[in-house]
C-alpha cells in the first residue's frame, strides 16, 4: 500500500475511506461509562436482554437490519451498524486519540445517558463535540473553543437520537422532573429522545410511540447517506442488493 | 484563657481542613458522579481533616506555638477521634454500602452491616497477635493496642507504596527508558484496528441476516402442511444454526483481538506523547530529575538492606546528625538550637506536604481507574480508610526524622509502643516492594518491544 507523504491524516483518511466505499451505514453510540450503552445496543440488536453486562474496551460493534420504508413501496433493508464506543470523557489524551479512529465517516449518534445520574447528561455535550470535531463531514463548522454551541447542532448533518436509561429506577414522584430536564436536553441537540429501562424489551416494542421514533432515527440516517443531493455523497445512488448478504463478505 | 484561644485555633484549622477535604472531594474525586449519599462525603472531609490536624499539631510542637498543655490535651482529642473513625464509623458505613450494593439483602441492611463491622473487628484484633509490637503491661482497650495495630496496617501501605514510586518515579522521569514510537507504528496499528473491527462487522452481518432467514423459514414452515409439508422440514437442515455458532466463535476470537489492539494503540499513543513532552523544557528538567531520583532510589534501598542485616535502627534523626557533620567535621559554627528547630521544622513540613499530596493524587488515579458508577461510594469510603491509616503512621515514623527533643510527645502520647519494630518492619516491606517493583517494571519493559517487533 502506497503510503501519501502529504500529511499524516490524508493518509488515514485516504485507508478509512476505501473501506468505506462498501456501503455501510455507521451509528455511533455514545455515552458515559456505566450508563448502559452495551445492554442498550444488545436490545437493540438481538432483541434480548444482555445477561452480564461488563465494561466495554475500546469498542464494539453490533448489527441491526432495518427496513428502511417500512410498509411502503420504497421498502429496502439495511444493515445499520451499532458501534458502541467505551470510556469516560474525562480520559487520558492517549485514548482519546484511539477512540477517534472510529469516529471516521459516521452517518448518525445515539447519545446515551442514565437517568438517574445528571452528570451524565451534562457529559452529553463533551461526548458529541468529540465525536462532531473527529467527523470529516463538510460542514464547515470549526469549534474553537470546547464549548457547545447551539447553533453548530441545529444545522448539523449528522441525525442525533438521545436515549435516556434506568428509567424503571426513578421513583414515581420525580419523573416529572427528570422527564423536563431531558426535554430541555433534546431542545439543545435538535434530537428526538426515548426513555427506557435496558433490561425490559416491552418499553421497544412493535408500535409502541418508542420503536416508531427509533425506525424514523434510522430513516433518517439513511436518507442523509444514500438519498440527499449532497454531492460529496455521490456514491449513494446507486442501487444495492443489500438483502444478499453474500456479496458482502470480504474476508 | 490560653486554653481557650488555642482551642478556637485549633477549631478553625479544623474546619479548614474539613472544607479543604468536602472541596477535593467534590471537585476532583467524584467529578464524573453525581453525589447522593451526602454521608459519604462529610466522613471522607472528616477523616482528612483529623488527619491535618494531627500534622498541624507536630508542626506546632516543633515551633513551639500554642501551650504545651492544650497541645498534649489536642493531641490526645484527636487520637481518640480519629481512632474512633478510623474503627468504628468507616468500616461500618463500608459494609453498609457493600450490603445495599448486593440485591439479596437488601431487607436487613443494619443488620448485616453490624455482622461485617464485627467481622472486621475480629481480624483486626487478631492482627496484632503475631507483631512484637507491645509491652505486656496493657490491658485490652486501652489506646495502645488500638493505635499499633492501625500503625502496622498503614507502615505497611507506606511501604508498599514507598518501594513502588522510589522506583516508578525514575522510570517514568527518565526517557531513556523511553521505548521509540513513530508515527507510522501508529498508523499501522490503528489500520490493523480498523480492519479487525470491519471483519467483525461483517461476520456479524452474516449472522443477523442467517439468524433472519431462519426466522422467516421457521414462519414459513409453521404454514406449511401436508406430505412436502413435513418432508421439506425433515430435509431442512439445522446447518445454519452450526455455521451461526462457528461464525460466532470466530467474532468472539475477532471482538478479543480487537480489544487488545486497542490497548496497545493507546499506549503507542501514550508514549508517544511521552516522547513528544520530553523535547519540551518542562520535559528536560523532569529527566534531570529522574536521574538524580534514580540515585536516591538506589541508596535508600542501599540503605534498607544495611540496616535489615546489620539489625541498625537509626538512633539519630537526619537533622542533628547533618548539623554534627557541618559543625564537626566542616568547622561551621552556627546556633545549633536555633537552626535545629527551623530546619526540622522545614524537613518535617516538606515531608508532610509532599506525602499528603502524593497520596492525594495516588488516591484519586486509583480512584478513577476502578471505580464505576456503583461502587463509587464503598471505594472512597475504603480510600479515607487508607488515607487516615497512612497518616497515622507516618506520624508515628517521622518521629524517627525529628530531633530529640520533639519526639517527647509523640512517645508520651502514643504510649510506649516498640518504635523501632515499625522502622525495621518498613525497611523490610520498602525493600520487598522495591524489589519486586523493579521485576516487575524489567518484565514490562522487556515484553513491550516484542509485541511491536511482530508487526
Amino acid at each position: 500500500m502506497e503510503i501519501c507523504v502529504a500529511s499524516i491524516v490524508n493518509f488515514r483518511d485516504v485507508v478509512v475511506k476505501k473501506m468505506a466505499s462498501l456501503d455501510r451505514v455507521k451509528v455511533l453510540v455514545l455515552g458515559d461509562s456505566g450508563v448502559g450503552k452495551s445492554s442498550l445496543v444488545h436490545l437493540l440488536c438481538q432483541n434480548q436482554v444482555l445477561g452480564n453486562p461488563s465494561w466495554t474496551v475500546g469498542c464494539s460493534v453490533d448489527v441491526r437490519i432495518h427496513d428502511y420504508r417500512e410498509g411502503t413501496p420504497e421498502e429496502k433493508t439495511y444493515y445499520i451498524e451499532l458501534w458502541d464506543v467505551g470510556g469516560s470523557v474525562g480520559s487520558a489524551s492517549s485514548v482519546k486519540s484511539t477512540r477517534a479512529v472510529f469516529y471516521s465517516s459516521v452517518n448518525g449518534i445515539i447519545l446515551v445517558h442514565d437517568l438517574t445520574n445528571k452528570k451524565s447528561s451534562q457529559n452529553l455535550y463533551r461526548w458529541s463535540l468529540e465525536a462532531l470535531n473527529k467527523d470529516s463531514s463538510p460542514t464547515g463548522v470549526i469549534v474553537s473553543n470546547g464549548d457547545y454551541d447551539r447553533e453548530q447542532f441545529a444545522d448539523n448533518p449528522v441525525p442525533l437520537l438521545l436515549i435516556g436509561t434506568k428509567f424503571d429506577q426513578i421513583p414515581e414522584n420525580k419523573r416529572n422532573e427528570v422527564l423536563t430536564r431531558t426535554a430541555f436536553l433534546s431542545e439543545d441537540f435538535n434530537a428526538e429522545e426515548i426513555n427506557l429501562d435496558c433490561t425490559n424489551p416491552r418499553y421497544l416494542a412493535a408500535g409502541s410511540s418508542n420503536a416508531v421514533k427509533l425506525s424514523r432515527f434510522f430513516d433518517k440516517v439513511i436518507e442523509k447517506r444514500y438519498f440527499t443531493k449532497d454531492p460529496s455523497q455521490l456514491t449513494g445512488f446507486t442501487d444495492r442488493k443489500r438483502f444478499n448478504f453474500k456479496s458482502l463478505h470480504y474476508d | 484563657m490560653s486554653f481557650f484561644v488555642d482551642s478556637v485555633i485549633m477549631f478553625t484549622s479544623q474546619v479548614f481542613f474539613f472544607g479543604f477535604g468536602w472541596l477535593f472531594f467534590m471537585r476532583q474525586l467524584f467529578k464524573d458522579y453525581e453525589i447522593r449519599q451526602y454521608v459519604v462525603q462529610v466522613v471522607f472531609s472528616i477523616t482528612f481533616a483529623f488527619s491535618c490536624t494531627m500534622f498541624e499539631l507536630i508542626i506546632f510542637e516543633i515551633l513551639g506555638a500554642l501551650s504545651s498543655t492544650s497541645r498534649y490535651f489536642h493531641w490526645k482529642l484527636n487520637l481518640y477521634v480519629i481512632l474512633l473513625v478510623l474503627i468504628f464509623v468507616v468500616p461500618f458505613y463500608i459494609g453498609y454500602f457493600v450490603v445495599s450494593n448486593i440485591r439479596l439483602l437488601q431487607r436487613q441492611k443494619l443488620l448485616f452491616a453490624c455482622m461485617v463491622w464485627f467481622t472486621f473487628m475480629y481480624f483486626f484484633w487478631k492482627l496484632g497477635d503475631p507483631f512484637p509490637i507491645l509491652s505486656p503491661k496493657h490491658g485490652i482497650l486501652s489506646i495502645e493496642q488500638l493505635i499499633s495495630r492501625v500503625g502496622v496496617i498503614g507502615v505497611t501501605l507506606m511501604a508498599l507504596l514507598s518501594g513502588f514510586g522510589a522506583v516508578n518515579c525514575p522510570y517514568t522521569y527518565m526517557s531513556y527508558f523511553l521505548r521509540n514510537v513513530t508515527e507510522s507504528d501508529i498508523l499501522a496499528l490503528e489500520r490493523r484496528l480498523l480492519q479487525t473491527m470491519d471483519m467483525i462487522v461483517s461476520k456479524k452481518k452474516r449472522i443477523a441476516m442467517t439468524r433472519r432467514q431462519i426466522f422467516q423459514r421457521g414462519e414459513d414452515q409453521n404454514k406449511q402442511t401436508g406430505f412436502w409439508g413435513m418432508i421439506k422440514s425433515v430435509t431442512s437442515s439445522p446447518s445454519g444454526s452450526e455455521n451461526l455458532s462457528q461464525i460466532q466463535q470466530e467474532v468472539d476470537a475477532l471482538e478479543e483481538l480487537s480489544r487488545q489492539l486497542f490497548l496497545e494503540t493507546v499506549d503507542l499513543q501514550a508514549t508517544k506523547e511521552r516522547i513528544e513532552y520530553s523535547t519540551t523544557f518542562q520535559g528536560k528538567y523532569f529527566n534531570f530529575l529522574g536521574y538524580f531520583f534514580s540515585i536516591y532510589c538506589v541508596w535508600k534501598i542501599f540503605m534498607a538492606t544495611i540496616n535489615i542485616v546489620f539489625d541498625r535502627v537509626g538512633k539519630t534523626d537526619p537533622v542533628t546528625r547533618g548539623i554534627e557533620i557541618t559543625v564537626n567535621y566542616l568547622g561551621i559554627q552556627f546556633d545549633v538550637k536555633f537552626w535545629s528547630q527551623h530546619i526540622s521544622f522545614i524537613l518535617v513540613g516538606i515531608i508532610i506536604v509532599t506525602s499528603i499530596r502524593g497520596l492525594l493524587i495516588t488516591l484519586t488515579k486509583f480512584f478513577y481507574a476502578i471505580s464505576s458508577s456503583k461502587s463509587s461510594n464503598v471505594i472512597v469510603l475504603v480510600l479515607a480508610q487508607i488515607m487516615g491509616m497512612y497518616f497515622v503512621s507516618s506520624v508515628l515514623l517521622m518521629r524517627m526524622s525529628m530531633p530529640l527533643e520533639y519526639r517527647t510527645i509523640v512517645t508520651e502520647v502514643l504510649g510506649e509502643l516498640q518504635f523501632n519494630f515499625y522502622h525495621r518492619w518498613f525497611d523490610v516491606i520498602f525493600l520487598v516492594s522495591a524489589l519486586s517493583s523493579i521485576l516487575f517494571l524489567y518484565l514490562a519493559h522487556k515484553q513491550a518491544p516484542e509485541k511491536h517487533m511482530g508487526l
